[in-house]
């Protein structure tokens, strides 16, 4: 399980409330996790799941949304895995407006690994690898998924399990590539090195994540997804075939 | 897509990487020595509802590839040197999840970019090792373009019968080879699915104890529920750490291949009769190394060919029977180590003669030089 204060059963259970509202059913629903704290969910589902190598979730998650459309496929992410390690795969699934919903848990560090440096990690924070501050800048995820392609990306913390549960709905029923962007304190390790404790925990946990952490719905779009447009190139190709 | 499709029954000339695109789901990035395969696969999988998909790179590509087989989809990728290379991580992953997939590596001349166009056998122990940890794949060779056709769906069936990752290991000079080919009618080659577990949908074990050690798997969709995990996982394929289950788990990984072996490794003979010099090759150095046998033989010596169509598992027990009966023992391939001839010398021991003949400068391994391995007198 996950340690005391981390925000990672908050986003668990937004989403499994969120599948129970939309009645979704174990057997049309495949969450595909990448590896993390956040990646072992699989761990506490009823659903089908498949959990991957570090990173490439969403690429696994392509092939059984491309193979299968008519299945639910969600992608349980952490910053690290997400986004870093996997950035290359982020942008993709983004830009090919692939019809998942990734739900990305932003603790602004690799929490499993011990609390290293992640792509989210704000400038000057300390990690267990920058200890005299971040030399770099951080990734704003959502910016990054509109940039991208993305037809739908929202931030909520989880200090809002309600609001989450509501954006994670947003992003289930949306067609074509949702992100939905869970802030969540990791108070092991970047808590730690960076203060983010006690009663004001919200408001440190702002404070330290700096201009990224605007919350709501963010990128807000209906362009066809990649399944509707293959089925176009299906089409035409059945189309020269039998003229041939 | 889910039979072999129909195909014109006349003569007709085809390229081994054309030769290997027909009849399946595709996932791949583009990369000199497969890129014929990919446009293929774009021109034809759609035109019968199948799925093209150029990736962001070969990691998503066998990502994806993995991801539509367990939604029930025949999937398969190719590629060459350094995307095998990249695809070593979540090969790791088929073998772990045991997932049914093909992956075409056509090999080239290396190490890293290398001679981006030349061929090379020089895969032979990274097909087999690449990855990190306990496990094990299948590697298929083929040394024509007619071959690659069979031996595609020869790779299919395996993967779907023993639920694991085959390497196809074929190289530029088949890859890229013109052959006239009569394509066998449909229903002419068998084509296996993978088992599919019976009964009403509900939850079920994708990897229960099963005395084959290939347990029944159904397919994402299809209505049961069940998990798959690059983790250490028990029967259930949830998250199991227990020392037992770890060992029963790389075991399995290793026993379905060992129990069923004579089903798997595939060998063809030419002039074994009374070979008393035993050529070993595989892939197009199988053809060179026959018109050396052939050649031999006008001058006297008793030669004969064994051609290892199945790399890995290794055939050992087919060369063993053959060497027994041979002085010689000589091993052409395309790379510099002799990764075929050390599993040859492991097999033979260390007082037979084993011959090495190795090629690395991106050039084929003729005849004359598979010969001048022999001591008679060349021409
Ligand atoms: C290829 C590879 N590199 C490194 C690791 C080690 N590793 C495991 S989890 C992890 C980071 C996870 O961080 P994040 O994705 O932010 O998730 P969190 O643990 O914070 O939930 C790393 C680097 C790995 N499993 N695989």
């Amino acid at each position: 399980m996950w340690c005391p204060g981390c925000g990672n059963g908050i986003v668990l259970g937004a989403l499994l409330r969120a599948f129970e509202e939309l009645g979704y059913e174990n057997g049309d629903t495949v969450v595909v996790t990448g590896i993390g704290c956040w990646g072992k969910a699989d761990d506490y589902l009823a659903t089908c799941a498949l959990h991957v190598t570090h990173g490439r979730a969403l690429a696994f998650a392509t092939g059984i949304k491309v193979y299968k459309p008519e299945l639910n496929v969600v992608v349980l992410m952490g910053d690290g895995d997400g986004v870093t390690i996997g950035g290359n795969h982020f942008i993709h699934a983004a830009r090919r407006n692939i019809d998942l919903t990734a739900v990305i848990v932003n603790n602004f560090n690799y929490g499993m690994t011990g609390g290293q440096v992640s792509a989210t990690t704000g400038a000057d924070r300390y990690t267990s690898t920058t200890p005299y501050g971040n030399p770099e800048r951080e990734f704003d995820i959502c910016a990054l998924a509109g940039a991208a392609g993305a037809n739908y990306a929202a931030r909520e913390t989880v200090f809002d399990g309600w609001q989450l549960q509501q954006r994670m709905k947003e992003g289930l029923t949306r067609k074509g590539f949702a992100l939905v962007e869970a802030v969540s304190p990791c108070p092991t390790h970047f808590g730690r090195y960076n203060q983010i404790d006690g009663p004001d925990l919200l408001r440190r946990l702002r404070e330290v994540a700096g201009d990224g952490l605007v919350c709501g719905l963010l990128i807000d779009r209906n362009a066809p997804d990649f399944n509707a447009r293959y089925r176009e190139v299906q089409a035409w190709a059945q189309k020269r075939n039998d003229r041939n | 897509m889910r039979r072999v499709r129909q195909l014109q029954r006349e003569p007709r000339l085809i390229q081994g990487n054309l030769a290997m695109a027909e009849g399946a789901l595709y996932a791949g990035y583009p990369i000199t020595l497969s890129s014929e395969i990919a446009s293929e696969c774009a021109r034809i999988l759609p035109q019968s509802g199948g799925v093209y998909l150029q990736m962001e790179d070969e990691i998503a590509s066998l990502a994806a590839v993995v991801g539509a087989s367990l939604a029930g989809a025949k999937a398969f990728t190719a590629t060459s040197g350094p995307g095998f290379s990249l695809m070593q991580e979540n090969l790791g992953m088929a073998v772990m999840g045991e997932v049914p997939c093909v992956v075409i590596d056509v090999q080239r001349s290396g190490p890293a970019t290398g001679l981006a166009t030349k061929p090379a056998q020089s895969d032979i122990m990274q097909v087999r090792w690449g990855r990190h940890g306990d496990q094990a794949v299948i590697a298929l060779s083929p040394s024509s373009a007619g071959e690659c056709f069979c031996l595609m769906v020869q790779a299919f069936n395996l993967a779907e019968r023993f639920r694991v990752p085959v390497v196809f290991a074929a190289e530029e000079i088949v890859a890229h080879m013109r052959e006239n080919f009569v394509s066998p009618a449909p229903g002419e080659i068998e084509v296996v699915d993978r088992k599919a577990p019976q009964g009403p949908p509900g939850r079920c074990e994708p990897f229960a104890r099963d005395a084959g050690a290939v347990a029944p798997v159904p397919a994402f969709g299809s209505g049961f529920v069940f998990h798959v995990s690059t983790s250490m996982h028990g029967p259930d394929g949830f998250s199991n750490n227990d020392p037992a289950v770890a060992a029963w788990k790389v075991e399995r990984l290793h026993r379905k291949l060992d129990l069923h072996r004579d089903e798997i490794v595939m060998t063809r003979e030419f002039y074994t009769d009374d070979a008393e010099v035993l050529f070993i090759a595989f892939g197009a150095v199988t053809r060179a190394a026959r018109a050396a046998a052939l050649e031999a033989r006008k001058n006297g010596v008793k030669a004969g060919l064994l051609q290892l169509i199945t790399i890995w598992p290794f055939p050992d027990r087919e060369i063993a029977a053959l060497a027994e009966k041979a002085r010689t023992v000589v091993v052409p391939e395309m790379n510099y180590a002799g990764q075929a001839a050390l599993e040859v010398r492991r097999i033979l021991g260390p007082e037979k003669d084993i011959r090495r003949v190795n090629k690395y400068n991106g050039r084929i391994i003729a005849p004359r030089d598979v010969l001048a391995a022999l001591d008679f007198p060349a021409k």
